[in-house]
């Protein structure tokens, strides 16, 4: 409940703040209090993800693109009345989903009765892997990672060919 | 180059232990967490953190740009490289149980051990291509300079 407070309260911070530079820190402590939600329910690997991700490598790429532009945000040039509206309304609809998802932390329900639990059940007969997440990610859900590594490599070729100096002839 | 005697000196300290972590994820990640893509980030950190203390062109000695766009399709093709192999081996596409100790007759394996093998190569090609993408694209950012100079 602390963390869900401080991550409001720095969502509002980085909503009214109009520096560039207090935005990009906020951004990375939203990361890493986000990290410590992770690890409260126990999802250490997403935690890791989040805080070397999130907090690490973004703030550092969003700092290198800060310095190629102005630090000050510029005034609005529309009005945020549309905007909210729609916000509030697409949060509206997520909170009436939410109303169909089986309690927190029940046994019964869909994540734990397919192959989750059919995963958990055969991984260190199969695998002798402990740590489940892994060998669910590298070996039974192999080919979804290799899609996963293509799209690294795609967004990481497409960034390089956009940002590349071409030089005019 | 930022000249400030404390930055040079923490971050030569910090940069060896930030490679080894990032080492340690990796290959520990079968029993603890992390994985490739953790490692991949944790070890581009290092470099990063070494090129802005010490300045890009420093940093390009250390890594340089044709060994990073080297390694970005190099960890995909060994993801892939994989799966072909256990196609050689008479498996399917990314069947890791089929990879080692094939028996003279055929349909004879080490699943367990052919499992640590696929999930090692596998962690590593990811690691290879997250690293090569993120210091990439920080070359990039780095490389441009303010459009007014």
């Amino acid at each position: 409940m602390v963390l869900l407070t401080l991550l409001a309260a720095i969502t509002v911070g980085i909503i009214r703040t109009r520096n560039l530079f207090a935005v990009v820190v906020l951004s990375g402590a939203y990361s890493f209090l986000m990290a410590s939600v992770m690890i409260v329910l126990d999802a250490v690997d997403v935690a890791m993800t989040e805080a070397s991700v999130g907090a690490g490598i973004s703030t550092v790429l969003v700092l290198g693109a800060l310095y190629l532009t102005k630090i000050h945000e510029a005034p609005p040039r529309y009005s945020a009345v549309l905007p909210m509206v729609v916000t509030a309304g697409f949060g509206a609809v997520l909170i009436y989903g939410t109303w169909d998802l089986p309690p927190f932390g029940t046994a019964v329900q869909p994540v734990n009765e397919h192959v989750g639990a059919l995963y958990l059940e055969r991984n260190m007969a199969e695998m002798d892997i402990p740590n489940a997440v892994t060998s669910v990610l590298a070996s039974y859900r192999g080919f979804d990672t290799l899609g996963e590594v293509t799209v690294i490599f795609t967004a990481g070729i497409g960034v390089m060919l956009l940002l590349k100096r071409w030089r005019t002839s | 180059m930022i000249l400030d005697v404390i930055l040079r000196v923490a971050a030569k300290l910090f940069i060896p232990f930030i490679l080894m972590f990032g080492l340690y994820v990796q290959l520990h990640g079968d029993f603890g967490p992390g994985g490739g893509f953790q490692a991949g980030v944790i070890i581009a950190a290092a470099v990063i953190l070494y090129a802005i203390i010490f300045g890009k062109d420093a940093a390009t000695r250390a890594v340089p740009e044709w060994a990073v766009r080297v390694m970005i399709p190099m960890g995909v093709l060994i993801y892939a490289g994989v799966g072909v192999w256990s196609m050689l081996m008479q498996g399917e596409y990314l069947n890791y149980n089929v990879l080692l100790h094939a028996g003279e007759k055929i349909g004879t394996y080490d699943a367990v051990h052919g499992q640590h093998w696929g999930v090692f190569l596998v962690e590593i090609g990811v690691l290879v291509t997250v690293t090569g993408t993120m210091l990439g694209i920080f070359y990039m950012f780095a490389g441009r300079g303010r459009p007014d100079d």
